[in-house]
């Protein structure tokens, strides 16, 4: 790591704000009373607890599409494991308070007439077993899957079509009852999270602080990884690949780390998804959901980090307030955002921020080029 | 494991078939230890190939490639030959563009090349002074904080050789170090490789005979994949065969 001073002015800004969102919001929940105009709703606790995880999962895409140059088409899948890992020790926890009552096996695997808990099922009611699938599920899947592509050297639009095809894949696998999760609706209907009910206020609260600290921890880590020497050769690879090889950097294992990493952080934000919306289904690893991710990423500034954070919350704050104005005109709006941000935005949000407070600091450089005719 | 020849680079009846298409045929070719050499030859006439084949990027479909005789060059991978000391300068400049000019050549150093041992790497007080001693020689220690992309063609060849400098290797393919450069440029490049060549192999493809004519070294002519002539400038000049290729009969 490059010293101390891997964390420029604006990464301590977006440290401040998001850790002051993890005490605040709990605190303006729980403590401040109803009517005043700082309480915020219980409906708004999970509902901005989903923006933090939209925006780990967007700091993960820049990781790999940003500073590697990987444009990945198929993180939903990586945040649907991830996911479906947490559904998995929540569904474990409802014990037998579910409708048919049986103490070992889900409600599903009942009315699918399941005998017994299928393996991969075994060790789910254990939350730090769960809490290791939840890196190691997506993790395994990303460093299998790059492996072969990277080796392989396969790049550019085929990679992201492959990507692709790998949600798409793993949506329709998830969909089919004898998958043994759920099939079509899912893992839903949890109770307690470590003993707590998902449902209360403080655990509601305690899950925003937790996605919180997740998002400030996990930008720290890319951060931390981008500024390194490592980091530079990722940018290397980027621009210029078979330069960097040419110099005797094997970029496959580059790319491989950056995409596996990016991938556990994919998995920790749709572990922290789920208690939160109460509901994982195959249709988290809709291939739509994963261009979304990359949308916001372009949006706030792609290679920044915290402009994927900033899209994210961005996007889907707008997402909230569109769909709730015309919810069928949400996609055309989101379409036209992307190309509007593609055309007069090339550096998104935070590009866009940069250049006013560049104009801003030294106005008399930029009059006087405009005053001098061409040379 | 016993050197097979004595030369640096060794290739032997190398070819290279592209459906059909004799890229390189029965190509031969030796590179002593710190020579200097002069590819010349018309389009299509095999020397991107040919680097290709010694860089790792292209197998032949026969023949034989020996570095320092020992290594098997056609059963090595790109990087695995550029970590045994053979640098390649591509004919467009390509640096990193994104980069500064330091760390261009930070990039570019002999150090660990492992992407776990990078992510704990700091610089160390030797890399900091080869950095120093690199931009000296490529006369831009005045450009060290500038990004690769403000800087003007001439000197992201320069760049480009430093970084290449900086690999520290025992060979260096320069694929037409000159173009687009002005004339002092160019034969600042020229006083820049002969320098070089006082310790290091150097193979030089270039078209621009003032700057072969420049670099004073044995020059061997290409022509559709094998070598055609051989000798001094003036001497494969003079050849026949030569002008015939060149003036087309």
């Amino acid at each position: 790591m490059n010293g101390t001073g891997f964390i420029d002015r604006k990464g301590w800004f977006f440290i401040a704000i998001v850790l002051g969102a993890a005490v605040l919001v709990p605190v303006a929940n729980l403590m401040v009373p109803e009517g005043s105009p700082l309480h915020v709703s219980d409906y708004l606790v999970p509902l901005l607890g989903k923006y933090l995880c939209y925006a780990l999962l967007a700091v993960a895409v820049d990781l790999v599409w940003g500073y590697c140059g990987v444009l990945s088409l198929g993180h939903a899948a990586f945040f649907g494991l991830g996911g479906y890992a947490m559904g998995m020790y929540l569904m474990r926890q409802i014990g037998p308070r579910g409708v048919y009552g049986n103490p070992i096996l889900p409600d599903f695997m009942v009315f699918l007439n399941y005998k017994e808990l299928p393996w991969f099922w075994w060790g789910f009611d254990w939350f730090p077993f769960a809490f290791v699938m939840v890196l190691f599920v997506p993790g395994l899947l990303a460093f299998l899957f790059g492996w072969f592509a990277f080796r392989s050297r396969v790049t550019g639009v085929y990679l992201s079509i492959i990507t692709q095809a790998m949600t798409y894949a793993l949506m329709l696998a998830f969909f089919r009852n004898d998958m043994g999760f759920g099939g079509n609706n899912g893992l839903t209907d949890f109770k307690d999270i470590l003993g707590f009910s998902i449902s209360a206020d403080g655990t509601r609260a305690a899950l925003f602080a937790a996605s919180a600290l997740a998002l400030a921890g996990g930008y720290v880590l890319c951060r931390a990884l981008v500024t390194s020497k490592y980091g530079k050769v990722l940018v290397a690879v980027r621009d210029a690949e078979s330069r960097t090889r040419f110099m005797g950097y094997r970029v496959e294992n580059y790319k491989l780390l950056c995409w596996t990493l990016s991938a556990m952080l994919a998995g920790v934000a749709g572990a922290l998804y789920v208690p939160q919306v109460g509901i994982i289904n195959p249709g988290e690893f809709a291939p739509a959901n994963s261009i979304e991710a990359v949308i916001w990423v372009a949006v706030g500034g792609r290679g920044t980090l915290v402009g994927a954070a900033l899209g994210a919350v961005l996007v889907n704050a707008g997402k909230t307030w569109f769909t709730g104005l015309l919810p069928e005109a949400w996609l055309f709006a989101l379409g036209a955002l992307f190309v509007l941000v593609t055309l007069f935005l090339p550096r998104g949000v935070l590009g866009l921020w940069d250049t006013l407070a560049a104009k801003r600091a030294k106005p008399a450089d930029t009059a006087v080029p405009a005053a001098k005719p061409a040379e | 494991m016993e050197p097979v020849t004595q030369s640096l680079l060794y290739l032997d009846n190398v070819s290279v078939v592209f459906d059909g298409f004799r890229a390189l045929n029965a190509l031969s070719l030796t590179i002593d230890e710190a020579e200097m050499r002069a590819i010349i030859g018309p389009n299509g006439a095999g020397k991107t190939t040919m680097m290709d084949v010694i860089t790792g990027k292209t197998r032949p479909t026969k023949g034989e490639a020996m570095f320092a005789g020992i290594h098997d060059l056609t059963k090595l991978d790109e990087a695995a030959i550029a970590q045994l000391g053979i640098g390649r300068k591509f004919q467009t400049p390509t640096v990193f563009d994104m980069h500064t000019v330091e760390d261009n050549l930070l990039l570019a150093l002999k150090e660990d090349r492992r992407a776990f041992s990078n992510i704990y790497w700091r610089r160390t007080a030797r890399e900091k002074e080869r950095i120093e001693i690199l931009l000296e020689r490529i006369r831009m220690t005045d450009q060290r904080f500038r990004k690769a992309a403000e800087l003007s063609h001439g000197q992201k060849q320069w760049l480009e050789i430093g970084m290449l400098l900086a690999q520290e290797p025992r060979l260096l393919l320069v694929d037409e170090p000159a173009a687009g450069m002005t004339d002092q440029e160019t034969a600042d490049t020229a006083e820049l490789l002969r320098d070089i060549a006082k310790t290091q192999s150097v193979v030089v493809v270039e078209h621009d005979m003032q700057f072969v004519r420049d670099l004073d070294v044995k020059v061997t002519v290409l022509h559709e994949g094998s070598v055609l002539a051989e000798g001094s400038l003036d001497q494969v000049s003079a050849n026949e065969r030569v002008i015939e290729v060149y003036l087309g009969r």
